[in-house]
């Protein structure tokens, strides 16, 4: 793989992360990232649906009248949010069950349209394949991140095993609820960009 | 890039074309695997309602259909409370209420429900052939969207064994802690009908003491006033005189008998 096309896929890791630098897509952050199996599920039907949206997108580039562009971006991303949706309420009924609304609303979810419009449109598919992926896979970090420390801090369990044996259930570890409610993940992610802006001070904004 | 007005809408057209025959046989191909999905989800809530199950553990169709050859689904007529015969693999309720000819429009009541379907699916839970339970639908309006639930009874027809809701669309945290397993677990033992033979059961603001000193009490949802009161609203609908009421007499006289 060549340099470029490396930087394209693993630059949204880190380098430029679309929650932690962005700030795209905290609503589904916050929403779905109190057990690990559904943070996964949402994960993996966002990197679809950001993939596969780039890709015709940019397929399309050149054919899509500029004045209309937003409702074709908006019309593909609800073509492919529908689709996802009714592959997961086929395979995975239950985790579907639990993502209720948050699937549908991936139409929404800025990342998508942010990249549609701001990479898609202006480069080639493979190029928009990689981002796509490499997009989807930043913020799967994040919202994977956020999910293992809401999962264990407030219910002891990793993926539903127990790690930390509650006190109610006879063991010692007395959970902390605020990271339970969606409210916590603020903190999490809030921790997460400070960290990161530690590590890589170039993404600190200019004061004023 | 400057297109023509004539390009614009035959390209939108066409993207509309595409994206609908992707949509539609998406959902046509997957539509059997979906049914069958929300077939042995009811199944599986039955169960959780009834105490035959723990919604922490994952039940596949198998073992479902294991624990389902205890349990008779049975049409009941809902006025008289009788069984009848009709197949209960054929019945589909939701269906029966919004068909003229096999519903009536339901008397004014404060769980919204519109329509009164005239016969109902309800599930026997058997022990030695005898029912010892019996897990009847529940429906009714919360704040957003119309809750579907089973509520489990048992055979003296006034003791909850469980109740369990399947279908909504409330608030996750706050009316959607309807599915909160701590607050299902207040349920079992409680009461529903008081000396008069009114369903008394009811979600009330703030903690409920236990069951045998507050048997007519459930927790109260923080922050969902609105989806505690329709839970009580369908509570007082669905076992009132117009829902299982006359059912329950029957079944516990069946016992007495």
């Amino acid at each position: 793989m060549s340099a470029a096309y490396r930087k394209t896929l693993l630059d949204p890791l880190f380098e430029s992360n679309p929650i932690a630098l962005q700030v795209l897509g905290i609503c589904s952050a916050l929403a779905v990232t109190s057990k690990m199996e559904t943070a996964l599920v949402m994960c993996v039907a966002v990197i679809c649906v950001l993939a596969l949206s780039n890709v015709s997108i940019s397929l399309l580039r050149n054919f899509i009248p500029g004045n209309v562009r937003i409702i074709v971006q908006l019309t593909i991303i609800a073509s492919l949010v529908i689709i996802t949706d009714q592959v997961l309420k086929a395979y995975v009924y239950e985790i579907s069950k639990q993502l209720s609304v948050f699937v549908g609303l991936i139409i929404t979810n800025c990342i998508i349209m942010g990249r549609a419009e701001a990479y898609a449109m202006q480069n080639g598919p493979l190029d928009s394949l990689l981002d796509g992926l490499g997009n989807g896979l930043g913020y799967s970090t994040v919202l994977m991140l956020t999910a293992f420390f809401r999962e264990v801090l407030a219910q002891g369990t990793v993926f539903g095993q127990v790690v930390l044996p509650k006190v109610s259930d006879g063991g010692w570890y007395n959970p902390n609820g605020i990271l339970g409610i969606p409210a916590g993940a603020f903190f999490l992610i809030g921790f997460f960009i400070w960290a990161l802006r530690v590590w890589k001070t170039d993404q600190i904004e200019a004061e004023g | 890039m400057r297109h023509s007005a004539l390009y614009t809408i035959l390209f939108s057209g066409a993207v509309c074309v595409v994206c609908a025959v992707l949509v539609s046989s998406s959902a046509v191909s997957l539509k059997e695997d979906q049914l069958r999905n929300a077939a042995l989800d009811k199944q599986r809530n039955v169960l959780f309602a009834a105490g035959l199950a723990d919604p922490a553990e994952k039940l596949d169709a198998e073992q479902v259909q294991r624990l389902f050859d205890n349990i008779r689904p049975v049409v009941i007529d809902l006025k008289s409370g009788e069984a009848t015969d009709i197949d209960p693999t054929l019945f589909d309720q939701a269906k029966a209420a919004r068909n003229a000819n096999t519903s009536q429009e339901a008397p004014p009541n404060r769980a919204s429900v519109q329509r009164l379907p005239n016969h109902a699916l309800v599930y026997e839970v058997l022990e030695e052939g005898v029912p010892s339970l019996a897990v009847v639908p529940i429906e009714g309006y919360g704040l957003w969207s119309t809750l579907y639930g089973f509520l489990a009874v048992e055979n003296d027809a006034n003791t909850v064994r469980g109740i369990t809701y399947y279908q909504h669309l409330e608030t996750p945290g706050l009316g959607g802690e309807v599915d909160n397993p701590k607050w299902k677990a207040a349920w079992p033992g409680r009461k529903i009908y008081d000396e008069s033979g009114v369903p008394a059961l009811r979600v009330i603001k703030g903690a409920a003491d236990p069951a045998d000193q507050a048997p007519y009490e459930i927790d109260g949802l923080t922050g969902a006033t609105i989806t505690s009161n329709g839970v009580t609203a369908m509570i007082e609908f669905w076992l009132g005189d117009n829902g299982f009421r006359s059912y329950l007499t029957k079944l516990r006289e069946g016992q007495s008998r």
